[in-house]
């Protein structure tokens, strides 16, 4: 027996657990369960439910104590011996009687409660509890429902104050506006008046509730958990990989719960993933193909449809580019590679509908792609994690949570290169690496870091030239460990199926004549150069040199130059591939219906490389098809078959390549730009509740997002005359848009952050990409001008 | 021995202004932290252990060996609190005292600091009790002008702060980790332990909180020596204490006398039970220790005599209730009090008293129903031993107590209101004013 473990018995049973392990837990991995209600295995022990009581006979020192104690504070000790109410009349009894008090002041309302059916007061009042109640007496009274936030209601009345939700809001979240308030009997859950409990976290607070008196504006009332059916599956909203457990009535997703995933997301789940679920639940919703005629989008039957595109795209052949955006699992990402090469017979495909680069790609093919380095529980153990150009919060809230758990458990120190130490990094305690936009290189150059130094690196690198070259470079030079952690769930898979020009599936490079006569066999005979990357498709249809495009889940407003973008689908011959009618699908000549990520298989691939299953949560007779199979149904109508008509074939598909032992691609070494833009500099970046179309219809989780804000330096305020202003106008060459103000101390000089898609407030609008320079004045308040 | 009163930390009460630092110079005062500044930190902790002085806020834990329990090697910085969050029922021995004689407080507050090598030292009182404050704030004040406080102390190289905190009014944080949540700042509930204070207490750094009797006791101990100090008490229980008596007494007041004297012995220092009047039931040491009656009037007043009885020494707070008073009603104002103090934090504590009082208040009224004494047993039992901290024991002691040496008084209250069994006016002292 090493001497980190600890030997004991819990009724009679012999079990050895880690030293500091509690009771309750050492009890669970001897097989015994004991009620409780505070304990939760991921929040810090309280003690205060006290239902977990049970009896020591022998602390380990031969001594028992007098009293029952709870087994969730008590930390096993070698020798010691528990009995729980499975064997001990005093701990049964102890247990009862708390049971009985938790039971006085709780309303017999379980009929109509969201809890009722899956409610752990429920389960042991059943179990353990009395037939008929002694307490005679008057019961606590609230109104009820309270809202702590839009989203967020309180039932007090029917609170046990186990604490959990609050002491989730400390110390998880890190959003302590949810806490306890008066004292005694009347102690309840609260907030301030006018703090309401805003936290990208907020749901958890539902699902640890072991009662009902949390519920979700969303889902109260809406079905009951027996009804429910539930599927695990991966969440497609960002590149952590949580895993979900979806819930599914009549056809219809009610809610989607945290699923268990100690690896991943442990119980947690951010707001965006567990409510922002219902955004194809509006008119918009495709369900025909659809052909323009006369100028107009028509419905048309599939044979019409897929006939439209084969004399469009025929034509075209050589000259079409594929855009597929970066949210398809990675089997349809697969069968648009395919589609793309072995259809079309090009390499121009690009997954990222953002700010791109040809630096990016370059590094992403040689440091990133099947070379997953770092996993969430590397950051548990680590050291020192640098931020750079990332924002966990905002863009991978599951890797926020744990970095925060390894700052709050492990001592990990966090340095965030960023124009200013926001929200999130200082709930982080990260250590500000002050850096504007264009300063990021000299913030790498200059950074220290060794082999145990951990990189995580967001996608928005990208918009410094010269940026992923840097980062090349304090990688030789250091060792660092690197993860890039891009926004969307498929940019992984993208890059895995190799939907980049210069990237075939499985890392091969597309110049290489070994990789590609690999690919070859599956595909038949490549181009030997690179495809277009996204900007230059973009450029390159929009002049009309490339004839045609086929799009999916792309949207204008996530480019830089989103007229640019409104060109080419204007100009070229455009197939969009879509759930909901878009910008893009209402421009395009052919639109393909597909279904929603909830109807159909797959898998998606997370920042760590990690497998997480889509699975089918409904399974609906009218419905359109996979778009897998719709890919399929169009090669095959071009006289090309894909190979493959199904997810599950796709992935059969891709795994039939072997493993590349080749060389990889070599990066592309950029050189900072020295001409650094005169004025006032725009950074920013897209916050996690914004004006993403995937939170349509999620209006009480929009109503939770912080306000939309610009922040600039007190030095800036002054030389920039915005002294008395309270709101900023930011003026580019295509428009201007107009902020409240915020002074943050922290913001280096000389830059402005604004949210990139803050609901109507569209950055791009102004014609500026982040990093280049915008004139700022001071604006009035639009609503007291709208008043005057 | 015990038979005499024992005049030390009560001393001075009387003098004239006896709360200045005149005053208190005048009969020796600080004497015993001059005497402590000659000796090393340690051999001041070993001098107090050695004297057997116990906690007198009611666990009795013995004061040097809590001192010594502070990792010295911590690099936190390390902090004494003097808990003087004085709210018990009964229970008035600190408040008199930070009235009469503060600098007493200040002196034992200097002394104990040293001895754990604190740099900082808080003294937290009850936020009511506003004039209590303010004197110990003047004495502070006096302190640090007359070179008592602050950086070098005395010359002796010693820097103390002093900070005199108010509650905001709440019993629970007279419970130790309750205060110390308080006094940084967080909400007044009890917190887990271990990490216990001495290793991470305020702030998470070694602290030690100490009754402001304990603290107090201090300097007498450094003045007079720790044989002078046991040759007063009992073999367990060293020394002298003070004793609050009130209610039904004569001379109500604090008796300062060695720890086991035996109650008769006390009710005869203060005129007995008032005239006419026989004893009915008392409390050994405030509110929160089982009631004792007649019966028991030989029981030492230490902390074994009362434990051998089923009870605590606790704050030594005797409340005397002659036979007119209602134990009904009296329990029932204390479970009032202890649900309206509740912190909230456990279940047992929370439900259980709010569950109490109502069954007393239908008793008290008369409208119990048959079986409530049991139910009031009952759920006493479900609370007692089951809560977080020891107040929900303390608001259970009472109502067991009392149900055991009165059940048929209780089961009056199926039937008749207190009020009528016992009229309320029978039992107040300006009960002739009121009489018809």
């Amino acid at each position: 027996m090493s001497d980190d473990m600890v030997t004991l018995s819990i009724d009679g049973l012999e079990v050895s657990v880690p030293k500091g392990t509690h009771l309750i837990r050492a009890a669970e991995a001897a097989g015994i369960a004991i009620p409780r209600f505070c304990d939760h295995p991921l929040l810090d022990p309280v003690g205060a439910c006290r239902q977990c009581l049970v009896e020591i006979t022998d602390a380990g020192n031969g001594r028992g104590f007098p009293k029952p104690q709870p087994s969730c504070t008590t930390e096993a000790a070698n020798g010691m011996v528990a009995l729980t109410g499975a064997s001990s009349a005093a701990a049964r009894q102890a247990q009862a009687d708390i049971l009985e008090l938790l039971l006085i002041n709780h309303p017999l309302d379980c009929p109509v409660c969201d809890k009722g059916g899956e409610c752990p007061l429920q389960n042991q009042a059943l179990a353990d509890g009395r037939g008929e109640t002694r307490f005679t007496d008057v019961k606590r009274t609230y109104p009820t429902p309270t809202p702590v936030s839009e989203l967020i209601l309180l039932d007090r009345e029917r609170c046990v104050l186990c604490t959990r939700c609050t002491r989730f809001a400390d110390q998880i979240a890190g959003d302590p506006t949810l806490a306890l308030v008066e004292r005694g009997a009347k102690q309840q859950v609260g907030i301030y008046p006018d703090e309401p409990f805003h936290s990208y976290f907020s749901g958890n607070v539902v699902q640890i509730c072991p009662v009902g008196a949390l519920t979700s504006a969303d889902y109260r009332f809406s079905a009951r958990p027996f009804d429910l059916v539930s599927t695990a599956t991966t969440c497609e909203n960002c590149a952590s990989g949580c895993q979900l457990r979806v819930d599914a009535r009549h056809f219809e997703v009610k809610r989607r719960y945290a699923g268990e995933a100690p690896d991943i997301n442990e119980e947690w789940s951010c707001d965006r993933g567990r409510f922002g679920f219902v955004s194809a639940r509006g008119e918009d919703r495709l369900t025909r193909p659809l052909v323009r005629r006369g100028g107009e989008l028509q419905p048309v039957t599939w044979p019409e449809a897929l006939a439209a595109a084969v004399a469009g795209l025929t034509p075209a052949l050589g000259s079409t580019g594929v855009l597929t955006g970066g949210r398809l699992t990675l089997e349809t990402a697969y069968a648009y590679s395919t589609f793309a090469r072995k259809v079309l017979r090009t390499h121009n495909i690009d997954f990222r509908s953002r700010l791109a680069s040809d630096e990016e790609a370059a590094f992403l093919a040689a440091y990133v792609v099947g070379r997953p380095d770092v996993t969430y529980a590397d950051l548990d153990r680590a050291a020192r994690v640098v931020l750079v150009a990332f924002e966990p919060e905002e863009e991978s809230p599951a890797v926020f949570l744990r970095l925060r758990k390894a700052v709050r458990k492990g001592g990990l120190k966090i340095a965030t290169i960023a124009p200013y130490r926001s929200r999130g990094a200082a709930k982080l305690g990260a250590e500000l690496l002050p850096a504007g936009p264009a300063d990021v290189v000299n913030a790498l150059a200059g950074l220290t870091a060794d082999e145990n130094t951990i990189l995580l690196v967001g996608e928005r690198l990208a918009a410094t030239p010269g940026g992923y070259s840097a980062l090349a470079g304090l990688l030789g030079r250091t060792g660092a460990r690197l993860a890039w952690i891009p926004r969307r769930a498929g940019e992984i898979g993208a890059l895995v199926a190799g939907c980049l020009p210069g990237l075939l599936p499985g890392a091969r490079p597309v110049d290489d004549p070994e990789a590609r006569a690999e690919v070859a066999k599956v595909w038949g005979e490549l181009p030997a150069v690179d495809g277009l990357d996204v900007t230059a498709m973009i450029a390159a249809a929009a002049s009309g040199r490339l004839r045609a495009l086929v799009t999916s889940g792309i949207e204008a407003a996530d480019f830089a130059d989103p007229a640019l973008v409104a060109a080419a689908l204007k100009t070229a011959f455009v197939v969009s591939l879509e759930t909901r009618l878009s910008q893009v699908a209402a421009a395009a000549d052919v639109v393909l219906p597909v279904d929603l990520l909830e109807q159909q298989v797959g898998t998606f691939l997370n920042w760590e490389h990690r497998t997480g299953a889509v699975n089918q949560v409904v399974d609906h007779p009218r419905l359109p098809m996979t778009e897998v199979r719709v890919l399929a149904a169009l090669a095959a109508a071009l006289g090309t078959p894909l190979g493959f008509a199904t997810p599950e074939a796709a992935r059969a598909g891709l795994l039939t390549l072997p493993r590349y032992e080749g060389e990889r691609a070599s990066m592309l070494r950029i050189e900072p730009e020295t001409a650094l833009p005169s004025g006032v500099v725009l950074a920013s970046w897209r916050e996690l509740l914004d004006d993403s179309r995937l939170l349509d219809g999620a209006g009480h989780l929009v109503a939770t997002a912080p306000p939309a804000v610009a922040r600039i330096s007190p030095q800036t305020r002054r030389t920039e005359g915005l002294a008395t202003s309270t709101f900023v106008r930011l003026t580019g060459p295509k428009g201007s848009v107009t902020f409240p103000l915020v002074v943050t101390p922290t913001m280096v000089d000389d830059v402005i952050w604004v949210p990139a898609r803050a609901r109507d407030k569209l950055l791009a609008d102004i014609g500026v990409d982040v990093g280049g320079a915008v004139t700022l004045s001071a604006a009035p308040d639009p609503k007291k001008e709208g008043e005057e | 021995m015990t038979d005499t009163l024992t005049p030390v930390l009560t001393r001075n009460w009387g003098t004239d202004r006896s709360w200045t630092l005149d005053a208190y110079r005048a009969q020796g005062g600080y004497a015993g932290l001059k005497q402590a500044l000659t000796m090393s930190p340690k051999a001041v902790t070993d001098l107090v252990k050695d004297a057997g002085l116990r906690g007198r806020g009611g666990a009795g834990f013995p004061t040097g060996l809590k001192w010594s329990f502070v990792p010295q090697d911590n690099p936190n910085p390390k902090y004494l609190v003097v808990n003087g969050d004085e709210s018990e029922p009964g229970t008035c021995k600190d408040i008199p005292l930070m009235m009469a004689s503060p600098h007493t407080l200040v002196e034992g507050v200097i002394i104990s600091a040293y001895a754990i090598n604190a740099h900082t030292a808080f003294i937290y009182i009850r936020g009511e009790v506003a004039h209590p404050i303010r004197r110990v704030r003047a004495a502070v004040r006096e302190a640090y002008a007359a070179g008592l406080l602050g950086a070098n102390i005395l010359g002796s190289g010693y820097d103390l702060e002093l900070i005199v905190h108010a509650g905001a009014g709440a019993y629970i944080c007279g419970e130790e980790t309750a205060l110390l949540n308080s006094l940084a700042g967080l909400r007044g509930q009890p917190r887990l332990r271990p990490p216990f204070p001495a290793v991470a207490g305020l702030y998470a750094s070694p602290t030690v909180i100490n009754n402001v009797e304990s603290i107090a006791t201090v300097p007498s101990i450094l003045a007079y020596g720790k044989d002078w100090f046991q040759s007063m008490g009992t073999e367990k229980s060293k020394g002298f204490t003070i004793y609050s008596l009130s209610g039904h007494v004569a001379r109500p007041g604090q008796y300062e006398a060695p720890l086991g004297i035996t109650m008769r012995e006390l009710l005869e220092l203060a005129g007995g039970v008032r005239a006419g009047h026989t004893l009915k039931f008392f409390t050994p040491g405030g509110s929160s220790t089982p009631i004792l009656t007649a019966a028991d009037l030989d029981v030492t007043l230490d902390y074994e005599g009362l434990a051998a009885k089923g009870t605590m020494l606790g704050t030594k707070a005797m409340q005397i209730f002659d036979e007119t008073v209602s134990v009904v009603r009296t329990t029932r104002r204390w479970v009032d009090f202890y649900k309206h103090e509740s912190c909230g934090k456990c279940t047992p504590c929370r439900e259980g008293t709010w569950w109490l009082a109502q069954i007393l208040a239908r008793l008290e009224a008369g409208e119990g129903e048959p079986g409530d004494v049991d139910k009031l047993v009952s759920v006493a039992s479900s609370i007692g031993g089951r809560s977080f901290c020891p107040l929900a024991d303390g608001a259970v002691a009472c109502v067991t107590s009392a149900v055991k040496h009165f059940r048929e008084e209780f089961e009056v209250g199926y039937t008749t209101p207190a009020w009528e069994h016992l009229p309320y006016a029978q039992s107040t002292l300006f009960a002739k004013e009121v009489r018809p």
